[in-house]
């Protein structure tokens, strides 16, 4: 028998999870956008960049996003089964992909679709799983 | 190895809120952590380079066979029971990571 805390608690950091990811992948890419490419790779040129970089908020909520994301994904691990917490993280793809047709206007392809209902099926039915497992020998 | 540190630190004891930062400050004073955290940012910056010069199509299947790698991990690495089911699903979303990435 599985506790509904359990499940309940490690579905939460798994929401989580998924949605922090790709959040914060797309706040530090908006921030690294407008600082733009370094024109050479000296150390000048890095140094500038990284400055420049290091003065967008939107980086700096990236980078915030993405340890909360790897907290949470720590976390989950303590007490959860990598086996049940790495196909739910796929998840990333479906938020991916609804982000980028209803706020950003994206195409997404229908295979892309098709690929995020597999997803979907294959972590729904990972979540039918117990999130722990005994360990075996 | 991000997973084996964390079971490690969880030790046996009961989950709260509060212990979640204690939980976290643990985990980050192992080494292994950190050699897990290098391991995976190699990882990244290995895909993304391989991205750069080699098709889609070449690196699709190296993405879902992600999942399928991560579970033969749990089940002989962590000792985790990896059932017909969470198998079927795996499979699943590997399937579907792969259609969804080359489809972009």
């Amino acid at each position: 028998m599985i506790p509904k805390s359990l499940r309940a608690r490690t579905n939460l950091f798994i929401v989580l999870v998924v949605m922090l990811n790709p959040l914060g992948n797309t706040f530090l890419r908006e921030g690294m956008n407008r600082t733009g490419a370094p024109p050479n790779w000296t150390s000048q040129a890095l140094a500038i960049f990284f400055w420049k970089a290091f003065q967008s908020g939107s980086v700096w909520l990236g980078i915030g996003l993405l340890i909360l994301f790897f907290i949470c994904y720590m976390l989950v691990l303590s007490w959860a089964d990598y086996s049940y917490v790495l196909p739910a993280t796929a998840g990333s793809y479906v938020v991916v992909a609804l982000l980028g047709s209803t706020v950003l206007g994206e195409h997404v392809p229908l295979g892309r679709w098709i690929g995020i209902g597999l997803i979907c099926a294959g972590a729904g039915l990972v979540g039918r799983t117990s999130p722990a497992t005994e360990r075996g020998n | 190895m991000v997973t084996h540190v964390m079971k490690k630190v969880a030790r046996e004891e009961q989950w709260t809120w509060r212990i979640a930062p204690h939980r976290v400050g643990r985990a980050l004073a192992e080494g292994q952590m950190w050699m897990g955290v290098g391991l995976m940012a190699l990882a990244f910056f290995a895909f993304i380079t391989v991205l750069s010069w080699a098709e889609v199509s070449y690196v699709v299947p190296a993405t879902a066979a992600n999942y399928i790698v991560g579970a033969l991990g749990a089940k002989f690495l962590l000792n985790e029971q990896v059932s017909k089911v969470r198998w079927a699903g795996m499979l699943l979303v590997a399937a579907g990571v792969a259609l969804a990435c080359a489809a972009h």
